[in-house]
């Protein structure tokens, strides 16, 4: 039942794709499909939910379209009902957001036939059973979204984006389709359920790893298949900013998740090493990136990709775990991974609006241009501020808890006995302590470049307060930040059918723990309780502001900033977001990014201003992809001067074909 | 071999790999002697503890040898060395300290997976000693490598001779004769750095092994 | 059950009112260290005491977020501090906060204050900013690094239960427990902004990192920003003190003798903690600023070495 109730929303979000085309020049158009698409998102999350809850039995169903001796299998078990969760949550709050963020919009009849098309598109993905419609659905999502991607085509990095997209999602359907290729095998057994039954080899198991690892790598942002997204990402307006980053990132996780536990049969030993390397490099170099930035939306994309790095730093210690038999802390590496999915989901999404509403209240993206935005958008700044600290792993909101889970499964690691792993997981998780605190920094910068201080432009100073739809989007995003660190046992639990269908555990039944705490091996070993902790903080903090305002002094009163004697009128002088970052980029960046910094200072009596120049230079783009281009560039040269042979050339080319061939066939036969 | 023998001698073992890793991360010239006189202190120390629970008298002269001579002697005798060297300044590196202390615990690392592997039944008190042995020499070879002045490369060459020691005595059974064939060949391998140093620094006017390149015969 | 309310009560008002206490001793022992009176012991109420008394002076430009954040930082480091087993462990509450989450609370505090740094919109605070969280991002992991040294010696996260592993015989001395010992030192030495990292006792920009962010407090914000940083002071010497000289430690559940032993022993650990710290900064010098992270890279070195020496072997 459910699955026809999912199926049917699919349908209809893909009949408002037409519909948007013909309606596109009423004004009411932009209103008529976010709202229709956020009702029918609300539908499919209700029955997703449900179904997750209620750890219902998976549901198939055939439809008669698609290969003829295939049809398109469709099913809903524990693991496509959560991610349908996560993907029709950031829905629903996306076409909400763009409610109100839809009317800026200035070409929307290039945004609007894709945006309920992208929507089903995924909502595809996550329920495909069979390899063929698995990947005509990733494919419909990678066009859509590039559609998107290149809605305001006239800027010219727009364009450079939407290229660099199509190739890398070419690439990465390519990897993928290999895979699927190898776990059907010979006899073209493209359902999932005939792959589950079979079981490959050990060389065809490493490759299909591999492969996926590759595939639905480069769609989440692993480094180094990263390239596309920080280009990406920025480009797209920002609700479908948040949707690429929050869910279609998600998407490629269960990509991952389903080829890799589900269907390439039990994993081994060894394959959890190349997952954990790549997540521990993906993490750090993610938020060093990000650091570097000063654009908020480029920002925030580079911010997904570490993001990705713990998700897959989780997934590649349930993968150890697994191999080695110890199930229990499987389930527990795995849970911390799909909680992470879902806060990621929320808080980026949060973050993203938050950057829609910035852009379209000052028309900047660029930090170095906005600040004191506080006192302008004070609503946006509250519910932005939410985002930041939960993206930082603070308690008591949701990121934290994951990373605290992560941190568990990290310690039950040294029970592993190979000796690769041993080694591998304390740089690991030395690498994942680094990233959290790097975050923390990264964050402070955003938000305290862009809403604290003074303003930077005129644009910032003229800045106002968004309309009450996106701020609804952002405040329900911000509130389930909360309640996911405030109340995680229930998230916990949620997530137990997953574990138990994937893993074959579970971690323990969250809800008997005392307090709404969560303790996921032993009470004697370890417990959290966010909602305590977050109760603590609360009555402390008023308990101080209360005490001290009866007992001490409650006067207050303005005078301008201390400015040591020299009266300091321009906000240029204030902290920018380059300057903030210039220690760690002194600490870190003089060997991640070979930055350097010069500075030109005229001799005095010339009255040419003083300039500091800092280079930097992404070493993943020079080592990998620069070659690759120049040598494919190199290789079109050459083969362009088959464009200009002469007629008899020609001919003696497919003259020196066919004698080939029937060389060949002499030989062989 | 009761529980606190085991952790004491783990415990001096383990001091020495720190302070390997706190010779890696000096750069004044003089801060390096006084940490290598330490290294010293604290091999005479461990060697003295292994002849207690070996019950091997002998070792308490090779103890003795390392107070005297490499605690003492050594240290005070580069210190003068410096002095009319006129070097008693920072400490050039050819590798900065965060990428040599990553690679230290890569040595670390290294050498703890090798021995551990490679003598998975022998005495656990002797295989983990030789491991931090095993590191103590990777961790010498490693400030030879990443250091500039001769001096200093002298300090590592120093302290991989303590690593040596250090595994010989973990070893049971040292005979006094090797100990002291050891030193005195360190000694003789000293004198003769030492004179050339001088040589060298009056033929070139430095004793900076960069700088000294530059005179080879054959050059690219 | 009454008992245990009242000792975590105790606790929680135990660590507010030693906390300038603890301040004021330092200062006392580092002027006698260098031949002067120095102020009384008591100095640092006094201080709080007049700073409460003043007007708050707001800059123009500081928002509503400058005024919350001294709330929201004592609130976060208070809620640490009455979480670390001073003279008695099983504390009522310490289950709902491991080791780690207190960790992250602590980074809370400095992640607001980082902002409050950045509100006002003047250099000052940026630098103090920008520097806070390049130390913070060294360590932190460092910090983390020694968490989980400790918690595979002690098999819990929990304080109260690594205290109490801490302090029974089934621990040996472990190289492990020295490198985490000297790499939680020098944490401890970054955190609070001590020499040589930071000076605590001069408010010139340039020598600065913590004194620079709180520039522009004043009257009570000020006073409760400074009893906060005394309050983190305290913390780290108590988890110090818990986790690597847990002798005196009253057991869950002991009767008022114990609890009394219990405390005068804390009391005696934040004598001799407050003593060798004063020795130790009268003795080196302030490091440059970019010579912070290499002294923080060491340390994240040592807990890494640490680490992977418990994983390596279950006798390290």
């Amino acid at each position: 039942m459910t699955v026809t109730i999912v199926l049917v929303c699919a349908g209809v979000l893909l009949a408002l794709a037409p519909i948007a085309v013909a309606l596109r020049s009423s004004n009411r158009a932009t209103r008529f499909v976010y709202g229709a698409s956020m009702i029918i998102s609300a539908v499919s999350l209700i029955a997703a939910i449900a179904h997750l809850l209620g750890a219902a039995a998976p549901e198939s169903i055939t439809l008669p379209v698609g290969v003829p001796w295939l049809g398109a299998h469709l099913r809903i078990d524990a693991l496509s009902a959560f991610f349908l969760v996560v993907v029709d949550l950031g829905a629903m709050s996306a076409s909400l957001f763009a409610l109100g963020y839809g009317e800026h919009e200035t070409a929307p009849e290039r945004v609007l036939p894709f945006y309920p098309a992208f929507l089903a598109a995924m909502t595809l993905v996550v329920l495909a059973d069979d390899a063929f419609t698995y990947l005509l659905s990733w494919e419909f999502m990678s066009l859509t979204s590039w559609a998107m991607v290149m809605a305001h085509h006239r800027v010219p990095e727009n364009v450079r984006a939407g290229y660099v997209y199509l190739v890398m999602a070419s690439f990465g359907t390519l990897a993928l389709l290999l895979a699927f290729g190898l776990l059907a095998g010979p006899d073209g057994m493209y359902a999932f359920a005939q792959m589950r039954a079979a079981h490959p080899s050990a060389a065809l198991g490493a490759l299909t790893l591999i492969l996926a690892l590759t595939g639905a790598g480069s769609k989440a942002g692993l480094v180094p298949l990263h390239v596309w997204l920080p280009l990406a990402h920025p480009a797209a307006p920002s609700h479908v900013s948040a949707l690429m980053s929050g869910v279609m990132t998600k998407v490629a996780v269960y990509g991952f998740v389903r080829i890799v536990f589900d269907l390439a049969g039990g994993p081994a030993w060894w394959w959890s090493i190349v997952v954990l390397a790549f997540a521990g490099v993906t993490t750090v170099m993610g938020v060093l990136y990000a650091l570097m930035q000063h654009d908020l939306k480029r920002l925030l994309a580079y911010h997904t990709v570490e993001n990705i790095g713990i998700i897959f730093i989780g997934l590649g210690l349930a993968l150890a775990f697994k191999a080695h038999g110890m199930l229990f802390a499987a389930a527990l590496a795995f849970t911390a991974a799909l909680l992470h999915v879902f806060n990621h989901s929320l808080f980026k999404s949060l973050l993203f609006f938050g950057a829609g509403a910035v852009l379209t209240a000052t028309g900047e993206r660029d930090m170095e241009h906005l600040g004191g935005l506080i006192h302008r958008m004070p609503q946006t700044a509250f519910v932005f501020l939410v985002g930041c600290v939960a993206i930082s792993a603070l308690p008591p909101l949701n990121g934290f808890v994951s990373e605290w889970l992560t941190f568990q499964a990290i310690l039950l690691s040294p029970q592993i006995p190979s000796w690769g792993l041993k080694l591998l997981v304390p740089a690991v998780g030395a690498l994942l302590a680094l990233s959290a605190a790097l975050a923390a920094a990264c964050f402070v910068k955003v938000y305290g470049v862009t809403f604290l201080g003074r303003p930077r432009t005129p644009a910032a100073e003229g800045a106002t307060e968004t309309d009450w739809y996106s701020l609804a989007a952002m405040m329900l995003l911000a509130l389930l930040c909360l309640l996911a660190g405030i109340l995680p046992g229930l998230f916990i639990d949620a997530l137990a059918p997953v574990s138990s269908a994937l893993i074959g555990s579970r971690m323990p039944e969250q809800s008997g723990a005392q307090w709404l705490s969560i303790v996921p091996i032993a009470a004697s070993r370890s417990s959290y309780d966010g909602l305590l902790v977050f109760l603590f903080m609360t009555i402390s903090a008023m308990l101080a502001a209360f005490a001290i305002h009866r007992l001490a002094s409650d006067r207050l009163r303005r005078a301008p900033a201390w400015d040591c004697g020299y009266p300091d009128a321009s906000p240029a002088t204030q902290y920018s977001a380059m300057s903030f970052a210039q220690p760690i980029r002194r600490v870190f960046g003089t060997i991640v990014f070979r930055a350097r910094e010069a500075s030109f200072m005229p001799p005095p009596g010339d009255t040419r201003p003083a300039r500091l120049t800092v280079e930097l230079r992404d070493l993943i783009w020079d080592a990998i992809y620069a070659p690759i281009v120049v040598g494919i560039g190199f290789a079109a040269d050459r083969l362009n001067r088959l464009q200009f042979l002469t007629i008899r050339q020609f001919l003696s080319l497919v003259f020196g074909a066919l004698v080939i061939l029937l060389l060949v066939l002499a030989i062989w036969t | 071999m009761s529980g606190i023998d085991f952790d004491i001698a783990h415990l001096l073992a383990g001091s020495l790999v720190l302070i390997s890793f706190l010779e890696l991360y000096q750069d004044r010239l003089y801060s390096l002697l006084n940490i290598y006189a330490v290294h010293a202190l604290v091999l005479a120390a461990s060697v003295a503890w292994q002849a207690f629970i070996q019950d091997a008298p002998h070792l308490y002269v090779t103890a003795g040898i390392a107070l005297v001579f490499k605690a003492i002697v050594i240290p005070v005798a580069l210190h003068r060395i410096i002095v009319r060297l006129g070097i008693h300044r920072e400490i050039e590196k050819a590798v900065g300290v965060g990428p040599a202390m990553l690679a230290g615990i890569g040595l670390v690392a290294l050498s703890m997976v090798v021995m551990l592997r490679v003598t998975s039944d022998a005495d656990p008190l002797a295989r983990e000693d030789l491991a931090f042995a095993l590191s103590v020499v990777l961790l010498g070879l490693l400030m030879m490598v990443t250091r500039r002045n001769a001096v200093s490369q002298v300090v590592g060459f120093m302290s991989l001779e303590n690593g040596l020691v250090l595994a010989a005595t973990g070893a049971k059974g040292m005979p006094l004769v090797v100990e002291i064939s050891v030193a005195f060949s360190i000694l003789i391998a000293f004198i003769v750095i030492g004179i050339f140093l001088f040589r060298i620094r009056e033929r070139f006017d430095t004793v900076d092994v960069q700088v000294l390149d530059r005179f080879r015969g054959e050059r690219r | 059950m009454i008992l245990d309310v009242a000792v975590q009560g105790v606790q929680m008002l135990l660590v507010l009112f030693l906390a300038p206490l603890f301040t004021g001793f330092v200062r006392k022992v580092k002027a006698r260290l260098l031949r002067r009176q120095g102020p009384p012991l008591i100095q640092p109420y006094r201080d709080l005491a007049r700073l409460m008394r003043k007007d708050v002076v707001l800059a123009d430009s500081a928002s509503w977020l400058f005024r919350v954040i001294p709330y929201l930082v004592f609130a976060a480091i208070w809620v640490a501090a009455s979480l670390v087993p001073t003279f008695r462990t099983g504390l009522l509450f310490s289950w709902s906060a491991d080791l780690i989450a207190i960790i992250a609370l602590l980074g809370s505090a400095r992640f607001f204050l980082a902002l409050a740094g950045l509100d006002v919109g003047t250099s000052f605070g940026g630098i103090g900013s920008s520097r806070e969280v390049m130390i913070a991002s060294l360590a932190e992991p460092a910090m983390i690094m020694i968490v989980f040294t400790l918690a595979l010696i002690a098999g819990s996260t929990q304080l109260s239960t690594m205290a109490a592993f801490m302090a029974s015989s089934e621990v040996g001395l472990r190289v492990s427990l020295g490198l985490a010992l000297i790499a939680l030192m020098m944490v401890a030495i970054a955190e609070n902004g001590r020499i040589p990292v930071d000076n605590p006792a001069t408010h010139l920009e340039l020598t600065m990192v913590h004194e620079a962010m709180v520039l522009e407090y004043s009257g009570r914000h000020l006073a409760l920003i400074e009893l906060t940083a005394s309050l983190k002071l305290v913390l780290y010497v108590s988890v110090i003190a818990c986790l690597f000289a847990p002798w005196g430690l009253a057991p869950a559940g002991a009767g008022l003798p114990a609890l009394a032993v219990g405390i005068s022993a804390y009391a005696g650990k934040l004598a001799v903690g407050g003593f060798l710290l004063a020795l130790f900064e009268t003795s080196i010098a302030k490091m440059r600023v970019f010579r912070v992270p290499e002294f923080l890279g060491a340390a994240l070195m040592l807990g890494l070495l640490a680490t992977l020496l418990r994983f390596v072997s279950g006798s390290f």
